[in-house]
């Protein structure tokens, strides 16, 4: 049995973009929290803070989820990743990253994190996805500023991308 | 938004869970996918004093299914049952009402039990299981009991559920030869809570439409086979019988006018699918 007490700080360690990390949390610290000030990856944005919005999605073992809807307790001993994570080296974009600067699929940029990391899984998973498919699972974000248009043309240019070139990922 | 504190308690055993429960009772809550109990957390609707994490419990991660029903662990995500081969063969109304089920991004996370326990009058899987005459198994410590859909859903937000009492699984009929089953809602955004949906489950001799989002639960009736304007009949009947309420998104009359429109094209379409 571990019973994390309310009251202290407790050792939360996982895996991120790849690195071991750790840090003390409070069992009530949500994950977003723990990623931006604890660890100081402030590329996860934090929005509505109630999974509504979709600005802090992320990849926890393998699947997209709301950093907002889990605790960093309930991370640990995870593999999680985040938009740090996407770019293959310093200086250069991925393929959807690209995709993104090339069709100006972002204004201010405040959903933009979120919606890459469930992309980049999405992708993924389904090679060749229809636009139908894409409006779908973007549904599960909100963009004050694009009204989508240019965020789907981006992913199904990053998926067509993806198909010719599978190596640039 | 920050959640108020509260212990935290990783469950290696179900014994663990269930001693939990039985010390904290009504200031325990079972934290699973979290992704209903964790915005009430962030909004101090909920205060709870220990929160009991039932997500690194192998012996609740599962689906099993025999002629007869599928049994959905506690730990079961809503994509995990999506993502099941067998669902649509073994039950179609399930496979057509998880899509509904908020957004990929909170399926990947979300159970199908954690909706069930938290009974949203509007939520598709409280829905689902009563239309198809599920059930739920409770277990507190060695005691175990299962409670009909119809039984469990109290009011909203309220379940029969005993507060030492864990939801180990539910369990949800297969489809039975020769009848047809459809689903449908209407929501002003896609991953909206429903304004109203409907779950229909016909065979040759009778009818049942189970509607959420209406009142403070989700309900069913049951018909005979009807037709034309009998059934326009029964399905006013049902609707004026409905606790209808106005809200901001709809008035009560506007819900009722969708349970017979939805209703009717529900029926129908399930008709469409007897096989």
């Amino acid at each position: 049995m571990h019973r994390l007490s309310a009251d202290r700080r407790h050792r939360v360690r996982f895996t991120l973009n790849g690195k071991p990390v750790e840090a003390d949390a409070e069992p009530r610290m949500l994950l977003t929290d723990f990623l931006r000030h604890e660890l100081g990856q402030t590329g996860t944005h934090v929005g509505c803070e109630h999974g509504v919005c979709g600005a802090c999605t992320i990849e926890i073992d393998g699947v997209p989820a709301r950093a907002c809807l889990t605790l960093a307790v309930q991370a640990d001993g995870a593999t999680i990743r985040t938009v740090e994570g996407l770019a293959p080296e310093p200086g250069r974009l991925s393929v959807l990253q690209d995709a993104f600067r090339r069709h100006h699929a972002l204004q201010c940029g405040f959903c933009t994190a979120g919606i890459l990391m469930s992309l980049d899984g999405y992708l993924r998973r389904h090679s060749a996805p229809t636009e139908a498919e894409l409006r779908e699972f973007l549904g599960g974000h909100l963009c004050r500023c694009t009204g989508y248009t240019p965020i789907l043309a981006a992913a199904l240019d990053a998926a067509k991308t993806l198909r010719e070139v599978p190596a640039h990922a | 938004m920050k959640p108020a504190r509260f212990d935290y308690q990783r469950a290696d055993t179900l014994a663990e869970v269930h001693a939990a429960l039985a010390e904290y009772g009504n200031d325990a809550r079972v934290m699973a996918g979290g992704q209903t109990l964790m915005p009430m957390l962030s909004m101090r609707l909920a205060r709870p004093k220990l929160l009991v994490d039932i997500m690194h419990l192998p012996e609740l991660a599962r689906i099993e299914a025999d002629a007869k029903v599928i049994r959905i662990g506690a730990g079961v995500r809503q994509a995990e049952l999506l993502a099941w081969p067998e669902l649509a063969q073994r039950q179609p109304l399930l496979a057509s009402a998880l899509p509904w089920v908020g957004h990929a991004q909170t399926r990947s996370r979300g159970t199908v039990c954690g909706s069930v326990a938290h009974a949203d009058p509007s939520a598709e899987l409280p829905l689902a299981m009563l239309a198809l005459d599920g059930s739920i198994e409770l277990s507190a410590g060695r005691k175990r009991r299962s409670v009909t859909a119809q039984d469990f859903f109290t009011g909203m937000m309220s379940t029969a559920r005993g507060h030492d009492e864990l939801i180990e699984a539910v369990s949800i009929p297969t489809r039975r030869a020769g009848t047809g089953t459809a689903f449908a809602e209407f929501g002003r955004r896609h991953g909206d809570f429903a304004i109203v949906a409907c779950a229909a489950v016909v065979a040759a001799d009778r009818v049942t439409l189970a509607v959420g989002g209406v009142g403070d639960k989700p309900e069913r009736r049951d018909f005979p086979a009807l037709d034309g304007g009998a059934l326009d009949d029964a399905l006013n009947a049902f609707a004026w019988d409905l606790d209808a309420r106005d809200d901001l998104h709809a008035t009560a009359a506007y819900r009722r006018e969708l349970v017979r429109r939805m209703g009717r094209d529900t029926i129908e379409e399930a008709r469409r699918c007897i096989a």
